[in-house]
């Protein structure tokens, strides 16, 4: 540790805007640095022999793993399941929780009404349905986009429900001022006011999407990213499970960069300084 | 201006009926505004100006009494009336041009002759080149003229202005005033203005009422006779000092009554 | 639409019966609705077990197979049975929660201090975030084939499969909180010349509190899918083990049994902690939650 503790602090009294940019910098080469230097040592103790690399293969060993089956293609039906199941069930989940926050938020007794049941599931993690998922369809692909649709569903529908109900009264007061029709009102100040709060659940439901994508199928299947890390673990073929964890990995990352771009887009009339 | 333009009768407002919290926010207000007219409301904070605006745009149903607009009666906001409202009433989703044309929107108007109907009253208060701006990219001074666009641009025969310059700054406020009534005077609209500035109230009025603290009722009604065209010199005037020290008496009164709310100024 | 301001028109006459029915279910419009709503829930979940819509509305399609769905009655009857008659949930819910208690500490122990010094230290902190950032994407459970080819499926298996899913959010939350200590408070103690454990015991902990309390009650969700996923690969009883093999066999009221216990658990826990975290923070604006 080159720097004293309290380097934070002495920040604040030189010079703002160079101190920043190269603390910027700073920031990116410890952390570019650390990754490339975890990777070289996990690649030089298996081949140096220190650690047996059955149990923790390498880098250079997961990129060996992944060549043969993109090329050869035996891969593809795996994706194309974990795909299917995510896509189906995080798309349901959108399609049911943004008209159920909706609903929720702009009557109140729908929210009396499912609120309850709502603020139940939020408080465990879905995913322990899963066995009576399986039990009511089966070990395929539709126990899994089930259980992908109650991981997502839940932060969607509840942020969309607290971005209506945050919605302020005074633009409200203009558009009836206005004259404006109920469809108006939804379209010109409620939904926009929504949105903020609703990608930070679409955001959310991706993870859980995802968790019920790799769950379900450690748990139960008999295809899919997540069976193909199951079965690499059961023949001890430790290169192929860390590719499959990888895969998910870039998954999750590659959603989460998408919803922010997109985001983004919606986001302009904010202030630098609110967004997320 | 002998034609009465806007009429309130026996306006009261009461909220939780028959419960404990029984609120009586407006009693028997009785107020005629001639066209052309530009009256204000002044009253101790919390009298219910703002409501009694509410009830006159439609937007508050009274519990008792109508309104007539040129002698019809009227429930529901309507083209004949628009809101200036208070600061920060921008859709803040919205560029300064999107904002102007979202009454015109509202009531159905093609956006290419909305724009330009927009484009010419983002001009007349002095924001042209701003059109694409959002919000929170303007100055409060220059959020409010967009606000008085929005409403020119609809235009109604009477205008309805809540405290539209309570968040300016002393100077800004000042040159708004000013500018307001250039405005004014060529549109010759009628105005219906909310304030809790007794300054601004004279300044800009034909008319002041002055309201009561809670319940709110009329408690008088004063006639401004300075002559117009007005300038900002006018407040330096011992007549206009006059009618402050008359009207701040008057709020006094009620104020010293309930010093919870004794902020009236 | 509740956000349009609505006020009640004046109209003078005394009150009759309705107008206190009326009054008196819309002072209590939200339990009534809430209660009716479940009510109504397990009646219609209820009547699909035991065929009762069937019957009504002569339609074969609703009468649902027991294999498929246990009517609530049976399940619950199926509960009492296994905590009351036989008591083999006990053994159950000993082992899990013996298995999740372990996981527990031992992901406190090593994951808040760990997430408390990569924050504290700036250079630190720069390595650690890209690594955290990857670990919070990566769904863990995918490592638990990895943990059983390292150590086996035994309870050390189990506990480390559950600390695995916990030790995560514990981290993170570490992490944050030190990194959102205010530099002038640091400052403060420093000027005072307190050294660094005084400044740990009297800044960093009291202002990182309720960033860890928000990562445990967000790890307990995460031990609770550790104890059904990690239990998969084997172990003599719990919860898990109970569920899997109730399914295989299709037992479906044991395994809703076993599910209900794992969700009853999962809250009252969440709720435990939101307690404590409340009572502690009474004099904070509340936090939000860092990681999922």
């Amino acid at each position: 540790m080159s720097l004293p503790a309290e380097g934070r602090s002495m920040e604040a009294k030189t010079a703002r805007p160079r101190r920043m940019a190269s603390a910027a910098m700073r920031r990116f080469v410890i952390g570019l640095g650390t990754i490339i230097v975890l990777l070289l040592l996990w690649e030089a103790v298996t081949d140096l022999g220190l650690i047996d690399p059955i149990l923790i293969s390498s880098p250079s060993r997961v990129i060996e793993a992944g060549i043969g089956p993109f090329s050869s293609g035996d891969i593809w039906p795996d994706i194309d399941v974990s795909a299917v199941e995510f896509a189906w069930g995080y798309l349901a989940a959108i399609v049911i929780g943004i008209p159920l926050g909706l609903g929720m938020g702009l009557y109140k007794r729908i929210n009396y009404l499912v609120g309850p049941f709502i603020d139940m599931l939020n408080a465990v993690p879905r995913i322990t349905f899963l066995p009576i998922l399986i039990l009511w369809f089966g070990i395929g692909i539709w126990s899994k986009v089930a259980v992908v649709l109650m991981g997502a569903v839940i932060p969607i529908t509840i942020a969309t429900y607290t971005g209506v109900r945050t919605n302020e009264a005074r633009f409200v007061r203009v558009a009836r001022s206005f004259g404006a029709s109920p469809w108006k009102l939804l379209t010109s100040i409620i939904l926009p006011g929504t949105v903020p709060y609703l990608f930070t659940g679409l955001k959310y439901g991706a993870g859980r999407a995802l968790l019920g994508v790799v769950v379900g199928e450690i748990y139960a299947s008999t295809s899919g990213v997540g069976h193909m890390i199951s079965d690499a673990g059961n023949l001890f073929d430790t290169s192929t499970v860390f590719l499959g964890v990888v895969m998910f990995m870039a998954v999750g990352v590659t959603v989460t960069t998408l919803l922010n771009r997109i985001e983004r887009h919606f986001d302009r009339w904010r202030p630098e300084t609110q967004r997320q | 201006m002998t034609k009465i333009k806007l009429e309130a009768r026996n306006i009261g407002l009461e909220y939780g009926r028959g419960t404990q919290n029984r609120l009586v926010a407006l009693s028997d207000i009785n107020l005629s505004i001639y066209e052309n007219e530009f009256v204000s409301i002044v009253g101790p904070s919390g009298c219910g100006k703002t409501t009694f605006l509410s009830v006159v745009d439609g937007l508050i149903e009274a519990s008792g009494g109508q309104i007539l607009v040129d002698g019809k009666v009227v429930t529901k906001p309507g083209s004949d009336r628009a809101v200036v409202f208070q600061d920060s009433s921008l859709l803040p989703w919205r560029t300064v041009m999107k904002n102007v044309v979202y009454g015109l929107e509202c009531v159905g108007v093609k956006s290419k002759e909305a724009e330009e109907r927009a484009a010419h009253f983002i001009e007349m208060v002095g924001l042209a080149g701003f059109e694409n701006r959002f919000p929170y990219q303007l100055s409060g001074g220059m959020q409010q003229r967009v606000n008085l666009a929005r409403a020119l641009v609809m235009d109604p025969e009477i205008l309805l202005m809540d405290e539209p310059f309570a968040a300016l700054d002393a100077q800004t406020r000042e040159l708004m005033q000013e500018e307001l009534l250039q405005i004014w005077s060529k549109s010759g609209k009628t105005v219906l203005f909310i304030t809790h500035q007794i300054d601004e109230a004279i300044f800009l009025s034909d008319r002041v009422i002055v309201f009561s603290a809670r319940p709110g009722r009329v408690k008088e009604d004063i006639k401004i006779p300075l002559e117009r065209p007005r300038s900002l010199k006018l407040k330096r005037d011992p007549r206009f000092h006059a009618l402050e020290d008359r009207i701040w008496a008057l709020i006094q009164e009620d104020a010293v009554r309930t010093p919870q709310r004794a902020t009236a100024g | 639409m509740t956000v349009l301001v609505k006020p009640q028109a004046a109209e003078k006459r005394p009150p009759g019966v309705l107008d206190v029915i009326r009054d008196t279910y819309f002072a209590y419009e939200r339990g009534i609705l809430g209660v009716l709503a479940f009510v109504l829930f397990l009646l219609i979940w209820e009547g699909l077990g035991r065929g009762w819509w069937a019957d009504l509305f002569h339609a074969e399609s609703l009468r649902v197979k027991p294999i498929m769905l246990s009517a609530p009655s049976t399940i619950a009857a199926a509960a009492w049975h296994m905590y009351f008659v036989t008591g083999e949930m006990w053994r159950h819910l000993g082992l899990s929660g013996f298995e999740f208690l372990l996981g527990f500490l031992a992901s406190c122990f090593i994951g808040i201090p760990a997430g408390l010094i990569c924050g504290r230290y700036r250079d630190l902190a720069y390595a650690a975030e890209p690594l955290l950032n990857a670990l919070n994407a990566t769904p863990q459970v995918a490592l638990i084939p990895l943990v059983v080819l390292w150590i086996g499926t035994g309870l050390g298996a189990r506990v480390f499969i559950i600390a695995l899913l916990m030790i995560v959010p514990l981290i993170i939350n570490g992490f944050a909180a030190m990194r959102t200590v205010e530099p002038k408070y640091l400052t403060l103690a420093k000027s005072f010349g307190a050294g660094e454990w005084t400044v740990f015991r009297t800044i960093i902990l009291p202002a990182s509190t309720p960033f860890l309390l928000a990562g445990i009650r967000l790890s307990i969700g995460r031990g609770m899918i550790g104890i059904v996923v990690g239990e998969i690969y084997g172990a003599p009883v719990g919860i898990g083990v109970m569920i899997n093999q109730a399914g295989q066999t299709f037992q479906t009221a044991k395994v809703f049994v076993g599910v209900l216990t794992i969700v009853i658990c999962g809250l009252v826990l969440s709720e435990v902690v939101r307690r404590i975290e409340r009572r502690v923070e009474r004099w904070r604006p509340q936090i939000q939650e860092q990681s999922s």
